[in-house]
């Protein structure tokens, strides 16, 4: 091959006859264009007149240069260009070794590592080489070589691994014997074993490493921590400054997952870590289910939550002898009211809640507790749970002895001064100091109106001052706490009602329990909780980060889970144990990237490689393209191309290249149009003909019913691609469902949704029967495409349904079979209305209408409107049809009225006013 | 229009063109509408003119005895004077008359028979006489004559371009000459002078389709006549159409300058406009020469 630049030629020979373009120059100067004939009666009266100038005699010079560069451009392409040609490989017999890291960090340029494997495997094969394959992600085997093509096959259904692989030195025992080269596709991470198995196949031969530049980026789990969710993304290799879009989903209050929110992080240039906060309200936070960053389709990407971010379990645990009091003066009540909201609530004897696992034990004015009580309290504290205690008369006159030191005490509360309240000589309540840096607390607001008169006192120590997280005005302290093992004792010196303090009654008390209980069990491990468990997988993750429903994959054991590696028996996903949940995610809190180190010489490939590229096709499309602009130069040279010809062949041109968009707008507009000139039914195309022609038919059949019987006069019915065709023009759509039924894009979810929200309605037709309780093939089809769908809960209609009278009285909707039908369910709530057979239902449209009746086969109607399917029997039938059109009728009124009819209710009410 | 031995195949060729020609003629003949047509003073005719007391000289029949009864003179009945013209057309049946300029566009030929005959029929219907120059078919008036002129209309001749023919032409008769009139126009010099000295007056009308009148062409060409006889070529067709355009006109100003010598009357009809308005005009321009 020859080289010229990056170029390289085949056949460079050929490229000698580029000289020979001057001779094509002269040819075509000595030859003018051929001289059209024409007859012309005129020509007696052009006898005599002479040319004025000769120069159309030679070939003009444009089109001269023109015509050199359609044959130069048709010689070079001959000669073979190829731009960035691979230099030739080495010549080798050797089989050829493919290896693929196949982890999760693959996943963000898999198609590109494929696509790399196969250019090799197919330079292997026609070299002759027999091909292997490797993924390291799989239990070690010895590589076993294959024909190239085999191989194809086998990468085109490779796939990545949600994990990293375990260790890569087994591989290395793995290889066996024989000389192969290796051509390894790196992921950029590095592996534990991974310089054995380099070494190691660097015995058998030559190794060649390809790795991406593209950054691989994982996302830490998020914690909760200072009342933010903070997280986290790493990334490797770190560069230039970069932005990251962190997208936090879950479900919507109509249980549909979307983005919750959404924050942006920074790589800063040459850090590999970028930090953030996300400020979610508690209602929000508690529906998340994942954090992705947008844009990074790997599992090391997405960490699911679990329980880590939901609502707290607190348990309150007041002196039960007190349970005769008033309810509003109780404690407890104060101490539910203010965490209600935020957290789950368990109520009763402390050895009961404890079984709970709560996250937070709220003790209200107790003093001692058994021994066994306050040992398990203590066991508990110690893994991490948050006890909270308020104080109380009990407590104040509570009496240890000197030197005891009640471990679920933060301090130690004034001995001898028993009833410290009674005795003190305050002249004034004293209010509350702002909170200093390092409380918890710090940074809430202090109100002037919150004031403190009776209080337990603590004794005076060392560690008194490091203890307090709230103090009075005048230093006395009044929330303690104390840190025992992972968990911590926090006492409040007061009550929790607002006996002692008007604390319980201010806005501040509810922010600083928030505080308390949101920032129990961080950092708790949750070894003791997931041993000896057996947890089942709810949802998995793939590599690319999409969770799949687990399916029948068998449980994992708390140790495992706890060790939170996730291998081939242990994918990363959502665990499941009772009412625990624990995520386990591909990127763990520790995780750190490491870049993979080759040892020296290895030659190591990029991506972005120049690809080889054959030039020859694209200078022959050129050369073409110039001749057939020569074709029309020279047409117009000679006066062929009358100028009506050349404008539309220039339209044509013109034509050809944005035209796709213009006639689809054109297209677009047509339909719009069409739809909306009238009220038209329309239907949704299946793709089974006979099904869109029945439909189309039934359809047309019930237009003919409203026009001839009501003020709806339709046009003829549409039919609606439910990808191409928008939706929002039409109240109604009839959907016959068939079992083969492709199911609906995103996109047209998305339109359905819309539709079915802003107060359109789906007739949805199994068509058979509706008998079989769901188990027919439409049934299962209908449950798959309405799983995508915003339908809320459904029931059969009911008698006093507006269906049933919204312009004949009817109580059944046959259609050709009579069987039940379905719509939304009414609220819970509504009542009878007074003096009307009917409950006062909700207002608006059913958004659907789900049933099996084959509607449109009994409203359908030939061309001249005779009714072509037949409907039962004899009148019985006629009967049939006729209530089966009344049924269409009622429902396209009810869809183009909405709630007129169910407004009835209010007609007594209006006559009296009016009667007034 | 050739004589076949075969009696069938002529009558049926007859039968194909010439009752669409005739009948295009005919329709084109019912849009104009006419006027009365006397002579407006005494003569013979069957029209009633005016009674008028007799003279001596007149004869018994020639008095009106119902009207002399009512007075004690005697009247005779004059009739108005319909004295039946002699009107001569000649349509060039030269191969220059076969151009058509689009394939939408009928050739000159075919509009200039359409004209004629139409002429014809209205003539014919006013009671005139109406026969070809050149003494093929003598004027004649009557139904029949249409046909007649009809199929020797629709004869071709092949040379290129077409010489009028005036012989045969009665005295104070009329002569309608059709043609392009890019041949040579000492023709209709001779023409004229030889219906002049027969004291017969008519009409010209240049029949040209709308490509001789613009000359949309360019490029290298070779222009032929129509029968192949004369040939021009140019490498920029372009370039002559201003002087082609000039010396089109300078004929058509030659053409009137012959025709007001001898009192003729001149115009030019595109065969991409409507026949009509060129009929009307033929039949005014004849009446007022009648």
């Amino acid at each position: 091959m020859w080289m010229l630049g990056p170029v390289g030629f085949t056949a460079p020979l050929l490229l000698l006859a580029l000289p020979a373009l001057p001779l094509l120059w002269l040819l075509l100067r000595a030859v003018p264009p051929a001289p059209l004939r024409r007859r012309f009666p005129g020509v007696a009266l052009l006898l005599g007149l002479t040319d004025e100038d000769a120069e159309t005699e030679r070939t003009p010079l444009w089109l001269l240069l023109l015509r050199m560069a359609a044959l130069a451009a048709a010689i070079i392409a001959f000669a073979g260009p190829v731009l960035n040609p691979a230099p030739p490989a080495a010549a080798t017999d050797d089989p050829l070794l493919i290896v693929v890291d196949g982890t999760w960090a693959d996943a963000r340029d898999w198609p590109r590592r494929i696509d790399r494997a196969m250019t090799k495997a197919e330079a292997a094969g026609r070299a002759g080489r027999t091909v292997g394959l490797i993924r390291l992600t799989d239990r070690p085997e010895a590589p076993v070589f294959h024909s190239a093509a085999a191989i194809r096959d086998r990468l085109a259904g490779l796939v990545p691994q949600p994990f990293a692989p375990a260790d890569l030195s087994a591989w290395a025992a793995a290889l066996g014997e024989g000389r192969f080269e290796t051509y390894w596709l790196s992921d950029g991470l590095d592996h534990p074993g991974r310089a054995d198995l380099a070494a190691a196949m660097a015995t058998h031969g030559p190794l060649t490493v390809f790795e991406t530049p593209r950054p691989v980026i994982a996302l830490k789990p998020p914690v909760f921590r200072d009342g933010a969710v903070q997280l986290a993304a790493l990334r490797l290799p770190a560069g230039a400054q970069q932005e990251i879009e962190i997208s936090a989903r879950g479900p919507d209050p109509a249980g549909i997952e979307r983005e919750l929110a959404r924050t942006t992080l920074v790589f800063a240039t040459g850090q590999g870590v970028a930090e953030g906060t996300l400020d979610l309200p508690p209602e929000l936070r508690n529906r998340l289910t994942r954090f992705e960053i947008a844009g990074q389709p790997t599992a090391g990407a997405v960490s699911l939550t679990d329980d880590s971010l939901k609502r707290r379990k607190v348990a309150l645990v007041g002196s039960e002898a007190d349970a005769e009091g008033l309810i509003l003066l109780s404690p407890a009540h104060y101490l539910r009211q203010a965490m209600a909201p935020e957290a789950d609530l368990i109520e009763g004897g402390l050895s009961d809640v404890l079984l709970a696992s709560p996250d937070v034990v709220v003790l209200t004015d107790v003093a001692r507790l058994g021994n066994a009580e306050a040992e398990a309290l203590l066991k508990w504290v110690a893994e991490g749970g948050t006890l909270l205690r308020f104080a109380g008369p009990r407590l104040a006159a509570a009496e240890w002895a000197p030197g005891e030191d009640d471990p679920l005490l933060p301090v130690r509360l004034r001995a001898g001064g028993r009833n410290l309240g009674g005795a003190m000589s305050w002249g004034d309540p004293r209010t509350l100091a702002p909170f200093a840096e390092g409380s918890p607390f710090f940074g809430l607001a202090v109100p002037d109106e919150v004031s403190v008169t009776r209080q337990v006192l603590a004794e005076p120590g060392p560690e008194l001052a490091a203890r307090t997280i709230a103090a009075l005005a005048d230093g006395t302290p009044l929330v303690t706490r104390k840190e025992t093992g992972a968990g911590q004792v926090v006492l409040f010196h007061v009550t929790a009602n607002a006996e002692w303090s008007s604390l319980p009654l201010s806005g501040l008390f509810v922010q600083m329990l928030d505080r308390l209980v949101t920032a129990a069990r961080i950092g708790m491990t949750e070894d003791r909780a997931l041993a000896g468990h057996s947890f089942a997988p709810v949802q998995v993750l793939d590599a690319f980060g999409v969770a799949q429903d687990a399916g029948n994959l068998p449980g994992v054991t708390g140790e495992a889970l706890a060790v939170g590696r996730p291998g081939p028996d242990l994918l990363p996903g959502l665990y499941e144990e009772e009412d625990r949940r624990v995520a386990l995610n591909v990127t763990a809190a520790d995780t750190t990237l490491q870049a993979a180190i080759w040892p020296a010489g290895t030659p190591v490939e990029g991506a972005a490689r120049d690809t080889e590229r054959p030039l020859k096709g694209p200078l022959l499309g050129a050369a073409l393209a110039l001749m057939l602009v020569d074709i029309l130069a020279a047409l117009g040279i000679s006066g062929r191309l009358s100028r009506g010809l050349a404008a539309r062949l220039m339209l044509a041109l013109m034509l050809t290249f944005p035209a796709p968009a213009a006639r689809a707008d054109a297209a677009e507009d047509a339909f719009a149009i069409e739809a909306t000139g009238e009220v038209r039914l329309a239907h949704i195309l299946t793709g089974d003909k006979r099904v869109d022609d029945l439909a189309q038919a039934g359809l047309r059949g019930l237009s003919m019913r409203l026009f001839e019987r009501t003020t709806v006069e339709p046009g003829d019915p549409m039919a609606v691609d439910i990808e191409r065709d928008e939706l929002a023009f039409f109240p109604f759509l009839y959907w016959p469902v068939t079992a083969d039924q492709p199911l609906p894009s995103v996109n047209a979810y998305r339109k359905l949704n819309d539709f079915l929200r802003t107060g359109g309605m789906i007739l949805f037709d199994t068509r058979d029967a509706g008998v079989s309780g769901g188990t027919t093939p439409e049934s299962k089809r209908l449950q798959l495409i309405a799983s995508g769908l915003d339908i809320p809960p459904l029931e059969p209609v009911p008698e006093d349904h507006v269906l049933t009278r919204t312009f004949y009285l009817l109580q059944d909707f046959p259609g050709r079979y009579s069987g039940p039908v379905w719509v939304e369910a009414a609220p819970p709530d509504a009542a009878q209305a007074e003096g009307m057979p009917f409950r006062n239902l909700n207002d608006g449209v059913t958004p659907v209408v789900i049933g099996g009746n084959d509607w449109a086969a009994a409203w359908a109607v030939d061309e001249i409107g005779i009714p072509s399917h037949p409907v039962g029997r004899g009148s019985g039938g006629d009967r049939q049809r006729e209530i089966a059109y009344r049924f269409g009728i009622n429902l396209i009124m009810h869809v183009l009225t909405g709630n007129y009819k169910s407004d009835q209710v209010h007609v007594p009410a209006l006559l009296e006013r009016l009667g007034q | 229009m050739t004589a076949s031995p075969d009696l069938r195949a002529r009558a049926e060729t007859l039968g194909a063109t010439l009752p669409p020609l005739l009948a295009a003629a005919d329709h084109l003949a019912q849009a104009v509408v006419l006027g009365d047509h006397g002579r407006r003073r005494a003569g013979l005719g069957d029209e009633f003119w005016q009674y008028r007391p007799a003279h001596a000289g007149d004869g018994a029949r020639g008095i009106d005895w119902r009207r002399s009864a009512r007075s004690d003179a005697h009247f005779v009945r004059e009739r108005e004077w319909q004295a039946a013209q002699s009107v001569a057309l000649w349509v060039d049946p030269a191969a220059s008359m076969r151009f058509s300029g689009a394939k939408n566009r009928p050739t000159k030929a075919d509009r200039a028979r359409l004209l004629a005959l139409a002429l014809a029929v209205l003539l014919l219907r006013g009671g005139e006489r109406v026969g070809l120059a050149g003494g093929d078919i003598a004027p004649r008036s009557g139904r029949a004559q249409a046909e007649r002129l009809a199929l020797a209309l629709a004869e071709d001749s092949a040379e290129d371009y077409g010489r009028p023919e005036v012989g045969g032409l009665p005295h104070h008769g009329r002569v309608v000459l059709i043609s392009d009139f890019l041949g040579d126009l000492a023709g209709v010099e001779a023409a004229l002078e030889a219906a002049t000295a027969r004291a017969a007056r008519g009409v010209l009308l240049q029949v040209l389709d709308p490509a001789e009148e613009e000359f949309p062409f360019d490029g290298r060409t070779i222009f032929e006549s129509m029968g192949g006889t004369l040939r021009h070529e140019t490498r920029r067709a372009g370039d002559l159409r201003d002087r082609y355009l000039a010396r089109l006109a300078e004929r058509k100003a030659r053409l009137a300058e012959l025709a007001a010598a001898s009192g003729w009357h001149v115009t030019t009809h595109h065969t991409g406009t409507a026949p009509q308005p060129a009929l009307l005009w033929l039949y005014r321009a004849l009446e007022a020469a009648l």
